[in-house]
């Protein structure tokens, strides 16, 4: 692939807090990977492992300690660096991604249709009758249609979900990024998600980035994987090695990386994962009451 | 003779020194635990001042291009839905507050009044009380309790729910979208509501004095009428803009500050009404003070 098929490119990325007691701690220490046109890259590990700063970072939500993290949608010339970016200047990057939060993250007070069209009035001129067919489309594309005017109070999770991903979609993004979507829901209104975003990936040609733990959904929608852990990248590669190392012999594994990744593909409840104190570092955090 | 050994003179004074040392340490400790609290409210208060201060200068930044930059949007619908809330919803509360405040004014100042023959003066004091201060500070503290901790607990919600992440995410500006048609809807209708209560009060003070003190109705109203400037309605109707603007702030920045879920809603909605009583009283001391020296 040519640098200019990378549509998301990420390097040396260092993240912080800083817990209440002063201590510094580095959430993501040096991660560096390309995200490229057209895939869809999931981005997995352990609870705690730095997968949802991670995501925060690439949609602008955090600001980061160092490295860099560039954009290059298909109006841009070259890549742009995000890191230290305006509110203005990340207006416009963020009008070019799409996300779907865990739980939706539907505006209460709007109906569906209503959270669906409010990018399009906000950010385009087009005549409200437009705007009115291009939602009746996005929630057809859902299977939402016949919910669009009730309030996300009366939906299922699944449902926020569906409807969430037809607001990331209203602008048509070039990138959308998922924060774990089958948190929360049913095997089969799980692998209906998953069969949705599939979907969604062909028919609008869009860059996927997906944050999960669940693995059954991870090796059903992936082509590349990315495997956290404390703050850096594992392994970074097609879904195949990844398939072939949750299925190798234990024996077989080499490394303690390898045997690591083995034991968090197959959910194992022993191993270098839990050998030590249990708690990664971002948990530690969180108990000690992190600003 | 049996028992213990004499105690030796020296054992006991150095027993005594060790008790002595140990109160004066826990003494300059909880000295130093005193002097570190009030350090640590004051640097909670220059925060707080200052997150305030700065949400008011991002909101009228917005507010002035929604109304006056072409391309950006005010949200007016959005201002409507907000004042119906704010206000509207709010006018029977304030009246049955203000007319109880015009009846417990006129009853409290009678005894004194009819010791000096002055009763009809009862029309003097209900007037300005309430047109200067009681009809815009009282509706401010109901309106405190009524809409400041509702909007502290709608944005509260929202941050626990990931909603204002969101409209980031669609790079919606959360100060355009939900700080702007509050902080407009509640000053317009905290003023409006102000005339109300200046009204509804003078009327339960009228009330009162005609059926319970034997004042005629029409020397009432013409010691109304006389007592009560122009300035002095207008100088209520401004403070209630100002009180709008600090429930408007005070409430915002609480709600937008959420952490700690269902608690933190809690806590901030709490913290909005307890900032907002103290800030109104404090403003209104000061705007007193002001007017007093201005003579207005």
């Amino acid at each position: 692939m040519s640098q200019d098929d990378v549509v998301i490119s990420i390097r040396n990325l260092v993240k912080a807090f800083q817990s209440t007691d002063g201590t510094v701690v580095r959430v993501l220490d040096g991660v560096t990977f390309d995200i490229n046109r057209g895939e869809t890259v999931v981005i997995m590990g352990g609870s705690g492992c730095g997968k949802s700063t991670l995501l925060n970072c690439l949609i602008g939500e955090y600001d980061i300690e160092e490295g860099e993290i560039s954009y290059r949608t298909k109006e841009m010339d070259a890549p742009v660096d995000i890191a230290g970016m305006s509110e203005r200047q990340l207006n416009a990057i963020r009008k070019r991604i799409g996300i779907l939060f865990q739980s939706g993250a539907l505006f209460n007070s709007l109906s569906v249709s209503e959270n669906v069209a409010l990018p399009l009035q906000e950010h385009s001129y087009v005549d409200a009758s437009i705007i009115d067919i291009v939602v009746t489309m996005k929630l057809q594309q859902v299977k939402m249609l016949e919910h669009r005017d009730k309030r996300p109070g009366q939906l299922s999770g699944g449902q926020k979900k569906r409807a969430g991903l037809a607001r990331a979609t209203a602008l048509d993004p070039e990138v959308l990024f998922y924060d774990e979507p089958s948190a929360g829901l049913d095997p089969v209104t799980s692998t209906a998600i998953d069969e949705l975003m599939m979907d969604l990936s062909k028919k609008l040609a869009v860059t996927s980035v997906v944050v999960t733990h669940e693995m059954d959904s991870a090796f059903r929608i992936a082509d590349r994987m990315v495997m956290l852990e404390r703050g850096r990248v594992l392994k970074l590669g097609r879904r195949e090695e990844f398939e072939a190392l949750r299925d190798a012999k234990q024996d077989t594994l080499l490394s303690d990386d390898e045997r690591l990744i083995h034991q968090f593909l197959n959910g194992a409840g022993e191993g270098p994962l839990t050998d030590a104190d249990g708690m990664s570092e971002f948990e530690k955090l969180i108990v000690s009451g992190a600003s | 003779m049996s028992g213990s050994a004499p105690r030796n003179p020296t054992d006991t004074q150095a027993g005594a020194g060790r008790a002595l040392g140990s109160s004066l340490r826990s003494a300059v400790a909880a000295v130093g635990d005193y002097a570190g609290s009030l350090l640590k409210s004051a640097r909670d208060l220059v925060r707080f001042v200052g997150g305030v201060s700065h949400l008011l200068g991002e909101t009228c930044t917005w507010c002035f291009r929604g109304l006056f930059v072409p391309g950006y949007k005010l949200g007016r619908r959005s201002v409507v839905e907000q004042a119906v809330r704010v206000g509207v919803q709010a006018i029977p509360i304030v009246m049955i507050v203000q007319i109880f405040i015009g009846v417990i004014l006129a009853l409290q100042m009678a005894p004194t009044l009819e010791r000096y023959g002055q009763m009809e003066r009862v029309a003097d004091v209900v007037g300005i009380a309430i047109f200067r201060e009681l009809g815009p500070l009282i509706t401010a503290i109901v309106l405190s309790g009524f809409a400041g901790a509702s909007i502290a607990a709608e944005l509260g919600a929202m941050v626990e729910s990931e909603e204002i992440k969101a409209l980031r995410a669609h790079a919606l500006n959360p100060i355009q979208f939900l700080v702007v048609p509050r902080f407009l809807a509640t000053i317009v209708m905290l003023t409006g509501l102000a005339v109300i209560a200046d009204v509804i009060g003078a009327f339960g003070g009228f009330i009162t004095s005609v059926m319970v003190l034997g004042v005629s109705p029409s020397a009432y109203l013409s010691a109304t009428q006389d007592a009560v400037a122009m300035k002095d309605f207008i100088t209520g109707l401004f403070k209630a803009g100002v009180f709008g603007v600090l429930i408007s702030m005070i409430a915002c920045y609480e709600g937008l500050n959420v952490t700690g879920g269902a608690v933190g809603v809690g806590r901030a909605t709490t913290a909005t009404v307890v900032k907002s009583i103290v800030a109104l009283i404090a403003t209104d001391a000061v705007f007193t003070a002001v007017f007093f020296v201005l003579e207005l």
